[in-house]
């Protein structure tokens, strides 16, 4: 019980220093922490190929693209302008409403049940792979489509323009 | 390894929701606080991983092995939506110099 806690501040804290930290990579650094975190949460639901999906596609893939990224267009020569402190408060205290809103919400639906994994094999990659490849085979096949489709806008995006560069 | 799953059994629902919606308001004040590009794009992962968190939260609670499913093919489109961004960002720093949000006011009103 106590690792969830101690796991939801780390998610927390990191999180926090995502949003606060000044220089760009170490925003990015903190991002890796918080979604390794993430993928201690899933292991701790027995989530076993979320938690390594998570791990693969999350801070290996998405987060090495977001540093190369940052070291391409180099943003350390110029920092980046602070907003007035009128527009932080403004923002902080627009998500500290939403937050209050939810949490008021969950209290007035009171004592929840606790979460229990009834079928240990629920998030297994045998179990999971037949629900995906029965019931979500359509949406399967269109997600890589999707895919193909991602990797083709990147690349004509990113993609200097020949005539009008010279 | 039994009584390390045991150890989250004890676990309310609401403190999952508790959890999600806490690093979703984190997210949303990250987008509005900050002027980077990159940052802001940032945050919306981060709000995307916290509906990811709460939807296999719900899963397990529920027993049914199609939020699991979701949480998949929202990391896929995740996956699309991160390379597409960036190479629009890219773009945009070519063209202005800046990843600056406040630069791209042109179809301000």
């Amino acid at each position: 019980m106590s690792i969830f806690y101690f796991i939801a501040f780390l998610s927390i804290l990191f999180a926090v220093l995502v949003i606060s930290a000044k220089n760009p990579v170490h925003s990015i650094l903190y991002l890796i922490l918080t979604f390794f975190t993430f993928t201690i949460q899933y292991i701790l639901l027995n989530a076993q190929f979320l938690a390594i999906v998570n791990f693969i596609v999350y801070m290996g893939a998405i987060l090495v693209l977001f540093l190369y990224t940052l070291m391409l267009i180099n943003l350390n020569k110029d920092a980046e302008p602070v907003k007035s402190n009128m527009l932080k408060i403004a923002g902080v205290l627009g998500g500290g409403c939403f937050l209050v809103v939810i949490i008021a919400s969950l209290k007035a639906l009171g004592v929840s049940q606790p979460v229990v994994l009834q079928n240990p094999g629920l998030g297994l990659v045998k179990n999971l792979g037949k629900v995906l490849f029965n019931e979500f085979l359509l949406p399967f096949e269109v997600s890589s489509l999707l895919l193909l489709s991602a990797m083709v806008g990147a690349v004509l995006l990113a993609t200097r323009d020949k005539k009008t560069t010279v | 390894m039994n009584s390390f799953f045991d150890a989250v059994k004890t676990v309310p629902l609401n403190h999952y929701i508790i959890l999600s919606a806490v690093i979703f308001a984190i997210g949303v004040m990250g987008v509005l606080i900050r002027r980077n590009a990159i940052i802001i794009f940032m945050s919306v992962e981060l709000m995307l991983n916290a509906v990811n968190l709460l939807l296999t939260a719900f899963s397990v609670y529920h027993g049914d092995p199609n939020g699991q499913v979701f949480v998949f093919f929202i990391m896929a489109l995740a996956a699309a939506e991160v390379a597409v961004g960036l190479a629009i960002i890219v773009m945009i720093y070519r063209n202005t110099n800046s990843v600056d949000i406040n630069v791209l006011n042109r179809l301000k009103w």
